[in-house]
């Protein structure tokens, strides 16, 4: 492998961190939220944020790039705030993959909070425990297979994105290129020996990820 | 002390809508048939419906009134589930530390060592709860609510989902709870069983509202009750072990008004005891039966007459000495013996309980 495979993998790596992070810090109080809202809004926002499971990545990239670029109102938002412009940065990257990988955080927490129902929570309440409380001493306990599917399934995915990542992060070697990237820009020139080591690698990851959740699925069952 | 609650919630097809004073001590009973709102009742007190307008206060405490609503995790009570309710992640140590651990120092009057004694937990403190039995998980769960230190124990049928073996296993550390807490229990249920045993004070519910309420014995000997109580009408006296018969294994129980030879329940010469008599037990005659296999007949006064579900049936209401007795009887019979009020006549106990 080259110098700059290993900087993709090593970025890669580092996104899919940063991402998984933020993911469940975004995703938690919004699966909370889809798990116990009724009516329409739910209904909007659960729909929302099942999209990326349906739509093509760089249509959403294209969006992405539209609303953070210097004339999108995200954009001008980051920008009054100090933080600049993120298309073609790695907090670009992050804010796309959080969008891009929403779905599969937040199905399995909202999945993992509904099956917890609200007798757990009355009792603890009855227990003197405050709503914050409940959350952390029974919520999250209770939960936990919800949470380790879905931060497994967030890195995966995470390291698996080529569409998105292109649109809003260019393919900027060291900053922003990724190893999908790589990999494609090594077929591209016909590198094919350089390209299998890192498409093997990708391939025996995410097996040994999904298999790894079925048995966790299984041993909780 | 004592307990006020005022609430009303209208659901879709019921409405609950009540204005009680209950004793701050001793178990006070909700009783009622399936749906008469009693669980619904327990939730408003415990602040589990956000739903339900009124007033409560609790030993001089305001929980809900207008306007203010205490969430139900800074009320100091305590819940007892149907389903116990334990949390499967924890064992049962840390289910029973649970609410200890989040309740001031200063507050804390029930010991763990206590509570663990009292519902026979010692051996299953490391256990999780779905290796325990159901009577096993709810004597977890009326510990765990202890252990709170509550003002008010709060207790919805926690016998309901047990077979009649676990309920008989609990039962008893349900009395000792009884008699040496002094804290006050409200205590749903739809078992006159239960009731009889463990109450003393009782609110009768139907349909959401309370229709009658009391002390157990007095209330229990109403025979105008809105509420037919059926194949399980009767009273409740308490009663005390005056001698045991060995040779016929029976138990004389004297109670304010005469005594009944009963089977011999196992208790000491001496102690305090309830006993139940089932309307339908009771039968009356105007003369004492000299030759006949009843072995309790009492002189009593008829207090007063009421008609039954069934047009056949009367309820006789019957003052024997300081107690009241309930019979039941055909309309036929009770015009054939000319009963009124204050006829003196004899009741013949066919059969009764120590509960």
């Amino acid at each position: 492998m080259t110098d700059a495979d290993l900087q993709a993998v090593w970025l890669t790596l580092r996104l899919a961190a940063a991402s998984t992070l933020a993911l469940l810090l975004v995703g938690t109080p919004l699966a909370w939220w889809l798990a116990r809202a009724r009516g329409q809004l739910r209904n909007a926002v659960g729909a929302l944020v099942t999209l990326p499971l349906i739509l093509p990545p760089t249509v959403l990239g294209f969006y992405l790039l539209v609303l953070l670029g210097p004339q999108g109102p995200l954009g001008k938002l980051t920008q009054a705030a100090g933080l600049g412009l993120l298309p073609f940065t790695f907090a670009g990257l992050v804010a796309a993959s959080v969008i891009y990988s929403l779905p599969f955080v937040v199905q399995p927490l909202q999945q993992a909070f509904e099956a917890i129902g609200e007798h757990p929570l009355e009792a603890a309440a009855t227990l003197r425990a405050g709503p914050w409380d409940s959350f952390f001493s029974v919520v999250v306990p209770l939960a936990r297979p919800g949470f380790v599917t879905g931060a497994v399934l967030a890195f995966a995915h995470t390291i698996g994105e080529f569409g998105v990542v292109l649109m809003i992060g260019g393919n900027i070697p060291g900053k922003t290129q990724v190893l999908s990237m790589v990999v494609y820009d090594h077929v591209e020139a016909l590198e094919y020996g350089q390209a299998h080591w890192l498409a093997g690698g990708m391939l025996a990851f995410s097996f040994a990820v999904l298999l790894a959740v079925n048995l966790l699925k299984r041993e909780r069952a | 002390m004592t307990i006020r609650a005022r609430f009303q919630l209208p659901y879709p097809g019921f409405a609950l809508d009540v204005d009680l004073d209950l004793p701050g001590r001793g178990v006070t009973a909700l009783f009622g048939p399936s749906g008469s709102g009693k669980t619904t009742l327990l939730r408003c007190i415990a602040g589990l419906e956000r739903g339900a307008r009124g007033q409560l206060e609790v030993a001089g405490e305001t929980w809900q009134k207008d306007g203010f609503f205490l969430p139900t995790h800074r009320r100091r009570l305590g819940y007892v589930f149907q389903e116990a309710r334990l949390f499967p992640h924890l064992t049962v140590r840390r289910n029973l530390e649970f609410g200890q651990r989040r309740v001031p120092t200063e507050q804390r009057r029930v010991a763990s060592d206590h509570a663990v004694e009292l519902l026979g937990l010692d051996h299953l403190l490391d256990r999780l709860p779905h290796g325990l039995s159901g009577g096993e998980r709810q004597r977890a769960a009326i510990a765990r609510a202890l252990l709170t230190s509550p003002r008010l124990l709060l207790m919805d049928e926690p016998l309901a989902a047990l077979d009649v073996g676990r309920k008989q296993e609990i039962l008893p550390y349900l009395e000792r709870l009884h008699d040496e807490l002094e804290i006050p229990v409200l205590y749903v249920s739809h078992a006159p069983d239960e009731v009889a045993r463990l109450a003393d004070h009782i609110v009768v519910m139907d349909a959401g509202r309370a229709v009658a309420q009391g002390p157990l014995a007095e209330t229990m000997a109403r025979i105008d009750s809105p509420v037919r109580l059926g194949e399980d009408a009767g009273v409740v006296l308490d009663g005390r072990v005056a001698e045991r018969d060995e040779n016929w294994h029976l138990a004389r129980i004297e109670f304010d008004g005469g005594s009944l030879w009963l089977r011999d329940g196992g208790h000491g010469a001496g102690q305090r005891v309830r006993v139940r008599i089932l309307a339908r037990d009771v039968s009356i005659a105007l003369e004492p039966a000299h030759e006949s296999s009843i072995l309790n007949t009492l002189p009593a006064a008829v207090v007063e007459l009421a008609g039954e579900s069934h047009p056949a049936v009367m309820l006789v209401k019957l003052q024997v000495g300081g107690s009241p007795i309930v019979a039941r009887l055909t309309r036929r019979s009770a015009c054939g013996l000319e009963l009124k009020p204050g006829r003196r006549v004899f009741a013949q106990i066919k059969a009764a309980a120590l509960v």
